[in-house]
């Protein structure tokens, strides 16, 4: 291969897929096969950070971008003027063996402009998949994107090769898909999901019964939203976000703060800062639902629609809840342990297991590190010290506010608040 | 004479370590100092006895130790170990030692000063461990064998070697520490630790010519893919650097290689 023209390639093409920011590479293990190459592990590696800060785990990059749709939140829009590459089917393989024997990436993930029709776009992204796993045995993470609108034979038999699945919904609200990406039909998104739910479920069912039923789609289906284009609050994003984890057994949902990159009146103007902060506390309150066994009815509501960006969302919730505290670290159960400010699972696990052996007091508590500054004002341990002041849950968040230099206070601007309003 | 400090040295293995924890139940020493021999001591009220490897003693500490604890545990034992810290030996001792003794796994009793140590170590080395298995960087040489040279924090090669084992299963490879001197070398059946002087802590590249045809250009494309993956209005470099602390870049391809 000419190493000019591929480098070319791989430059326009990388650039153009670096706006999905899924990176995940876990949740599916495939073991190495007949001294194939490659495994995945089922957690997960990141290669190599972006400088700012993103984690690099897959060779990420778009078949093609060249697209017959007009999004407008997006790079690869056909109205856009860019230059535009596609890939050879070979030259892909080539690329992800080639970086995987180094030891640069955990495998691959392949999207695509749409050409000419979903199915034709479709079935290239098939056929490297298929070429990397049935001609060069690889057995690392393989991604692929499902095109909306592709036919059901197609998804079925990309289940069949790859890790994981997806769709970007992009657009929170289905008013804001209408009025930013016109060309797409929200049926066409749903109709993949749907047939790779119901592929995932059938796999399942008949690997109880037979062994040798080979894997689909192990590590499941994701999905990503694009932040502050369509001017939706965060109570539609995370209604929207649970409605996919729930209806299609999503994996995970991403949320990518949006990164102006045209003129067009619909969208915010192209000085706009990429809302990172509220990106960042959307991922909190996801992490929130999934595993600290909140309903997201509790952190957002008609009442709550949008997330306060000074304080974590738990803390939120905690100052809107003090009746609920202070929780006695030595007594209450798990549930209540996950709902104290500046306590993460990793330290509910810590306490639950050193209180069988003794009553924990403040010392132990710091050594086990629990993030005092939060969590002092919210429970009682083993001393007779702790704080008793009748504060209103305005004046704590001050005071608590006062004790957190916040890592994010540079993102605070102007043009933030517009969206947190 | 009871309460005079005994310091136990040993040649650096584990079972050398273990081998000292028989010593104390066998001469039922209350206060000791487990350290390895090539270290200096110089306390004045102590004698130094020098304990000898038995695999066989070892084998009879560890044993008993497995029946009492679970596999996470032992890992963290292990881990711990392979921090080489200075004095980690005496705090995995009178762990060991409270477990033999008390017939019982404390380790999750993490209101102990010490248990809590290990657990620490033991992560901080979990994740240099992490971090080898993902900077690593092989390049191909004229004889197919792909080389990686490191220079990780702590002794690590025998945690990750599994990884590479099990995940680079049909092509030859050798990662070498060049801070401890030795290598892991896999040659399509085994692995096996090599000790040579290919590179030293002041030489620690391949030279061009021993590169395989089209490596460098692998090399830039990789270097290529890292930068066109950068979003500008992003830019992090704090974060960036709490990812990659720059001790590790001089081994990473996409951060040394020019591009052009
Ligand atoms: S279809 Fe996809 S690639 Fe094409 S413009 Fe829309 S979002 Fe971009």
């Amino acid at each position: 291969m000419s190493f000019d023209r591929i480098q070319e390639k791989l430059a326009i093409l990388a650039d153009a897929a670096k706006y999905d920011v899924s990176c995940a590479s876990s949740g599916s293990t495939r073991k190495n096969k007949d001294k194939g190459l490659g495994n995945s592990t089922g957690s997960g590696i990141c290669h190599s950070y972006t400088e700012d800060g993103r984690c690099v785990s897959l060779l990420k990059i778009l078949m093609t971008n060249h697209c017959i749709f007009d999004c407008a939140y997006c790079v690869t829009r056909k109205s856009n003027d860019i230059k535009r590459a596609a890939f050879k089917i070979q030259e892909v393989v080539d690329l992800t063996i080639n970086f995987y024997r180094r030891n640069y990436i955990e495998g691959l993930f392949l999207s695509s402009g749409i050409f000419k029709n979903a199915d034709f776009t479709m079935e290239r992204l098939v056929q490297v998949a298929k070429k990397l796993r049935l001609e060069e045995n690889f057995n690392g993470y393989i991604h692929l994107k499902s095109i909306p609108g592709a036919s059901d034979e197609l998804m079925r038999e990309a289940g069949l090769y790859a890790d994981r699945l997806s769709v970007n919904i992009e657009i929170p609200t289905v008013s804001g898909l209408k009025l930013l990406a016109p060309d797409k039909n929200f049926k066409d998104f749903i109709k993949p999901m749907e047939k790779v739910k119901n592929e995932i479920i059938q796999y399942q069912q008949e690997k109880k019964l037979i062994k040798s039923t080979p894997k689909y789609a192990p590590a499941g289906q994701s999905t990503q939203m694009i932040i502050g284009a369509a001017g939706e609050s965060d109570k539609d994003i995370m209604y929207s976000a649970t409605y996919y984890y729930k209806k299609y057994n999503m994996r995970r949902v991403y949320y990518s703060g949006y990164i102006p990159i045209s003129s067009d009146t619909r969208l915010p103007s192209l000085d706009t800062e990429v809302p990172v902060l509220r990106e960042n506390r959307l991922y909190q309150t996801d992490w929130l639902l999934r595993f600290y066994g909140f309903s997201v009815n509790e952190l957002l509501n008609d009442t709550h629609q949008n997330l306060d960006l000074q304080i974590d969302p738990k803390l939120g919730w905690a100052l809107r809840n003090l009746q609920e505290f202070p929780v006695d670290i030595n007594k209450a159960d798990k549930r209540m342990l996950a709902r104290i400010p500046g306590i993460g699972m990793q330290s509910v696990h810590k306490i639950i297991n050193a209180r069988r052996f003794r009553k924990l007091n403040w010392e132990h508590l710091k050594a086990i590190g629990i993030s005092m500054n939060r969590a002092t004002y919210f429970i009682t341990c083993d001393s007779r010290e702790f704080y008793t002041k009748d504060l209103t849950a305005d004046q704590l968040k001050y005071k608590i506010l006062q004790n957190i230099k916040s890592k994010y206070q540079k993102h605070f601007s102007p043009q933030l608040s517009l969206f947190a309003s | 004479m009871k309460d005079v400090k005994t310091i136990l040295q040993y040649d650096e293995s584990f079972d050398g370590f273990l081998s000292c924890i028989f010593y104390i139940f066998e001469y039922k020493l209350s206060v000791y100092d487990i350290t390895p021999l090539r270290s200096e001591t110089t306390e004045l009220f102590a004698s130094t006895t020098q304990v000898f490897t038995n695999p066989e003693k070892s084998k009879r500490v560890w044993d008993k130790f497995c029946e009492l604890t679970d596999k996470k545990v032992q890992a963290k034992v292990l881990k711990a170990f392979l921090s080489e810290i200075k004095g980690v030996e005496n705090t995995l001792g009178y762990f060991i030692k409270k477990v033999l003794t008390e017939q019982k796994d404390f380790s999750i009793d993490y209101g102990d000063a010490e248990v809590l140590k290990i657990q620490q170590v033991a992560k901080m080395v979990h994740r240099e461990k992490h971090r080898m298995e993902a900077f690593i960087r092989f390049q191909k040489t004229k004889d197919d064998l792909y080389v990686a040279t490191i220079e990780p924090d702590f002794n690590v090669l025998p945690l990750i070697l599994k990884h590479f084992e099990s995940r680079y299963a049909d092509q030859k490879w050798l990662i070498f520490d060049v801070k401890r001197n030795y290598g892991i070398f896999y040659d399509l059946q085994k692995v096996e630790t090599i000790t040579a002087d290919f590179f030293t802590i002041s030489n620690t590249k391949i030279a061009m010519e021993h590169l395989a045809e089209g490596e460098l250009d692998f090399q830039k494309l990789w270097a290529t893919y890292f930068s066109s993956v950068n979003i500008k209005s992003r830019k992090n470099n704090k974060l960036h650097l709490q990812h990659i602390p720059r001790r590790y870049w001089k081994y990473l391809t996409e951060k040394t290689i020019p591009l052009q």
